[in-house]
C-alpha cells in the first residue's frame, strides 16, 4: 500500500473543494428558482394589469357594482367577484373551522392513539381528493339530495354547496395545524393543571386551548385565503353569474370563477378581457398573500415556545 | 355565617356535577367534528361509486372525447395527464431535491436562508389558479411556447414544487447528525456527505414527497384549464408543442353537461382518477414502509 505524496494529497483537496464550490452554485441556483418564480408571478400579473388599468379607471374596477366584461355593454367593477368570493369562503371557513377545531382537539387530547393513528390520514384523504370530483359532488349530490331537502327553490347553481364543499376541502388544513399546535404544548402543563385539581374538560380549554391558541387562529386565516383561491368548485356548483347578492342560495361568480369562465371561452392575447384576467388575478394574490403573511405571522409572534 | 359556607358548598358540588357532565358531554361533541370529515369522504365515495359504477368500462380510457357519452373516452385526456405531469415531475423533483440540499447543508440557519425558506412558503400560498394565468401571460404568449404540453408541465413543476422542496428538507433532516459529523469530522468536503451520507438515507422520502407532488399536480385542474381552455381534443399529444387536455378537465367538461348520461360518464371517469391517485399513495405508503424497514435492520 503506498503512501500519498503531500503534492497529490493536496491535489486531491483542491479537486474536492473545487468540485464542493460548483456544487455550491448548482444547488443555489435551484434554490433561487422559487425566487425568481416568485417574481415572475408578480411581475407579469402587474405588467398586464397596468395595461388593465390605462383602459379602465381603477376605482370603478375596486368600487364597481356590475361586472360585465364578457358583455357588449361593458362594466369593470369587481365588487359581484369579490363579493361571491368573500361569501363562499366565509361559509367555508364557518364549516371547516369548528368542525376542524373540534376534530383537533379531540384527536389531540381526547382520542386513543389508534383512533388518532387511523383517523388522521382519513382526514387527510380530504384535501387529497382532487377538486373537480368536489365541483361534481356538490353539483349532482350535495344541491339536489341534500340541501334541496330543507331549501326547496335552490337554484342549481348556488354559493351555499360551493361553500360547504370548499369547507370540506379545507378541513384538513385546519385539523393539521390546529392539531400540531396543540401537540406542541408540553405535557407539564397538563400534568400541572390535574394536580391542582383540574377536570379534564379545565385541562383542555383553559390551559391546552388558549397555549395553542396562536396555531388555532393561524389555521382559520390561512384556511381562508386557502378557500378564496379555490377555482374549479366555484366554476362547476356556482355557475357564472356575476351579481351582487347576499343570498347564499343564488347562483353567483367569484373571482376565480370568473377567470375560469374566461379561460373557457375565448379571450384573444391583447384583448380588454384576457387583460381582465391579470386584474383580478393581481387583486386575488395581493388578498390571499395578505391572510398568508398575517396567518404566519400570527403563528410566529404569539407562539409561546417552551 | 353557617348558612353562607353551606351556599358555598352546595355551589362547589354543583359546579362540580356540571363539570363532570361536560366531560362526558364534550369529547361526544367535538368527535362529531370527526365524524363530519369521514360521513362527508364516505357519501362522496359511495355516490360516485354507485353512479359510475356501470360506466366503467375499458373503453373509457381508449376512446377519444365524443359528443355520444356512450362512446365518449378519456383518451387524450390520460395521455395528456401521463405526459404533463411525467415531465413537471422530472422538472420538479431534482430541483427540490437541490434546493432541499442548500437550505439544510449550505445555507444553514443564515438570515439568507430564512429569506428563501420564506419565498417557498409564499410561494406555496399563491392560489393555484394564478400560476394558469402567470403560465399564460409568461409562458404561452411571453416565451411564445403556445397552449403547449411543456407550458402545462413548467406551470405544474413551479406550482408543486414547494410542497416537494418541504419533505425535502424534512427529509435531510431525519438523517442523524452524529453521521454528518462523523464524515466532517474525517476531512470530508459538503458534496462528498451529501453524496455518501444523506442522499442514500433521504432518497426514499424524498422520493415519497415526490409521488405525493406528483398526485398533486394530476388533481390539479385550474391551472391546466387556464392555459390549455376547455377543448375537445381528439388526439394525442406527441411532441412537447402539442395542445393538450388532463383527466380532471376532461371531467371539468363532462360534469358541465347536464346530461344524466354524462354525469355517469363523469363519476366512471372520477373513479378512474381515484384508483390513480390511490395506487400513487399506496406507492408512497409503501416506500416509506420499506424505509422504516431499512432504518430498523440498520
Amino acid at each position: 500500500m503506498g503512501y500519498l505524496s503531500s503534492e497529490q494529497f493536496l491535489s486531491s483537496v483542491k479537486r474536492r473543494r473545487a468540485q464542493d464550490r460548483l456544487f455550491m452554485v448548482v444547488v443555489l441556483a435551484a434554490t433561487l428558482v422559487s425566487t425568481l418564480a416568485l417574481i415572475v408571478i408578480f411581475v407579469t400579473l402587474s405588467v398586464e394589469s397596468v395595461s388593465f388599468f390605462t383602459r379602465v379607471s381603477i376605482i370603478e374596477f375596486l368600487t364597481g357594482t356590475k361586472w360585465t366584461v364578457l358583455f357588449a355593454d361593458k362594466h369593470f367593477g369587481v365588487l359581484p367577484l369579490l363579493n361571491a368570493t368573500l361569501m363562499t369562503s366565509a361559509i367555508a371557513v364557518a364549516v371547516a373551522g369548528p368542525a376542524g377545531i373540534a376534530a383537533a382537539i379531540y384527536l389531540s387530547e381526547y382520542a386513543s392513539q389508534r383512533f388518532r393513528n387511523l383517523m388522521k390520514p382519513v382526514i387527510e384523504t380530504l384535501s387529497g381528493v382532487p377538486t373537480v370530483v368536489y365541483g361534481y359532488f356538490a353539483l349532482y349530490f350535495i344541491t339536489p339530495n341534500f340541501l334541496r331537502g330543507f331549501w326547496e327553490d335552490l337554484s342549481i347553481h348556488n354559493a351555499l354547496a360551493v361553500g360547504l364543499m370548499i369547507g370540506a376541502l379545507t378541513l384538513p388544513i385546519v385539523v393539521s395545524i390546529s392539531d400540531d399546535a396543540m401537540k406542541a404544548v408540553p405535557y407539564d402543563l397538563r400534568l400541572a393543571a390535574y394536580s391542582l385539581g383540574s377536570r379534564k374538560i379545565d385541562v383542555v380549554f383553559r390551559v391546552v386551548l388558549p397555549a395553542a391558541l396562536s396555531g388555532v387562529v393561524a389555521s382559520i386565516v390561512l384556511t381562508f385565503a386557502r378557500a378564496m383561491g379555490e377555482t374549479i368548485i366555484a366554476a362547476i356548483a356556482g355557475g357564472f353569474r356575476p351579481v351582487l347578492s347576499f343570498n347564499v342560495g343564488e347562483s353567483m361568480q367569484t373571482m376565480t370563477s370568473y377567470l375560469a369562465q374566461v379561460a373557457t371561452g375565448d379571450a384573444p392575447h391583447g384583448t380588454i378581457e384576457y387583460q381582465s384576467l391579470f386584474a383580478v388575478g393581481l387583486l386575488l394574490l395581493v388578498i390571499t398573500a395578505t391572510l398568508n403573511f398575517i396567518g404566519l405571522k400570527v403563528i410566529r409572534r404569539w407562539e409561546i415556545r417552551y | 355565617m353557617g348558612d353562607q359556607v353551606l351556599r358555598y358548598e352546595d355551589l362547589a358540588r354543583r359546579r362540580n356535577d356540571l363539570k363532570k357532565t361536560l366531560d362526558r358531554v364534550v369529547p361526544v361533541v367535538l368527535s362529531l367534528g370527526v365524524f363530519l370529515g369521514v360521513t362527508v369522504l364516505a357519501a362522496l365515495l359511495f355516490d360516485v361509486v354507485t353512479t359510475g359504477y356501470d360506466r366503467l368500462n375499458l373503453n373509457l380510457i381508449t376512446e377519444y372525447p365524443s359528443a355520444n357519452p356512450a362512446e365518449a373516452g378519456m383518451r387524450s385526456a390520460v395521455l395528456g395527464t401521463i405526459v404533463t405531469v411525467g415531465l413537471s415531475a422530472i422538472f420538479c423533483i431534482p430541483l427540490s431535491i437541490a434546493s432541499a440540499i442548500y437550505l439544510v447543508e449550505y445555507a444553514g440557519g443564515r438570515r439568507w436562508a430564512e429569506v428563501l425558506r420564506y419565498n417557498i412558503a409564499n410561494l406555496a400560498g399563491v392560489p393555484s389558479v394564478v400560476f394558469g394565468i402567470v403560465g399564460l401571460g409568461f409562458l404561452v404568449y411571453g416565451l411564445g411556447l403556445g397552449r403547449s404540453v411543456i407550458a402545462g408541465a413548467f406551470t405544474l413543476a413551479i406550482l408543486t414544487l414547494p410542497y416537494v422542496t418541504v419533505t425535502c428538507v424534512e427529509a435531510i433532516k431525519t438523517v442523524p447528525e452524529d453521521l454528518k459529523f462523523g464524515a466532517y469530522a474525517l476531512g470530508a468536503t459538503r458534496l462528498q456527505v451529501v453524496r455518501s451520507i444523506i442522499l442514500p438515507r433521504a432518497l426514499p422520502m424524498m422520493l415519497t414527497g415526490g409521488i405525493l407532488g406528483i398526485s398533486r399536480a394530476i388533481g390539479e385542474a385550474a391551472p391546466i384549464l387556464i392555459i390549455s381552455g376547455l377543448l375537445f381534443i381528439r388526439e394525442d399529444p406527441v411532441s412537447l408543442f402539442s395542445r393538450f387536455t388532463v383527466i380532471p378537465l376532461q371531467l371539468f367538461n363532462w360534469i358541465s353537461r347536464p346530461l344524466p348520461a354524462f354525469q355517469e360518464l363523469s363519476a366512471a371517469a372520477i373513479i378512474v382518477l381515484l384508483l390513480i391517485l390511490l395506487a400513487l399513495n399506496s406507492a408512497a405508503i409503501y416506500l416509506r414502509y420499506k424505509l422504516y424497514r431499512r432504518l430498523e435492520a440498520a
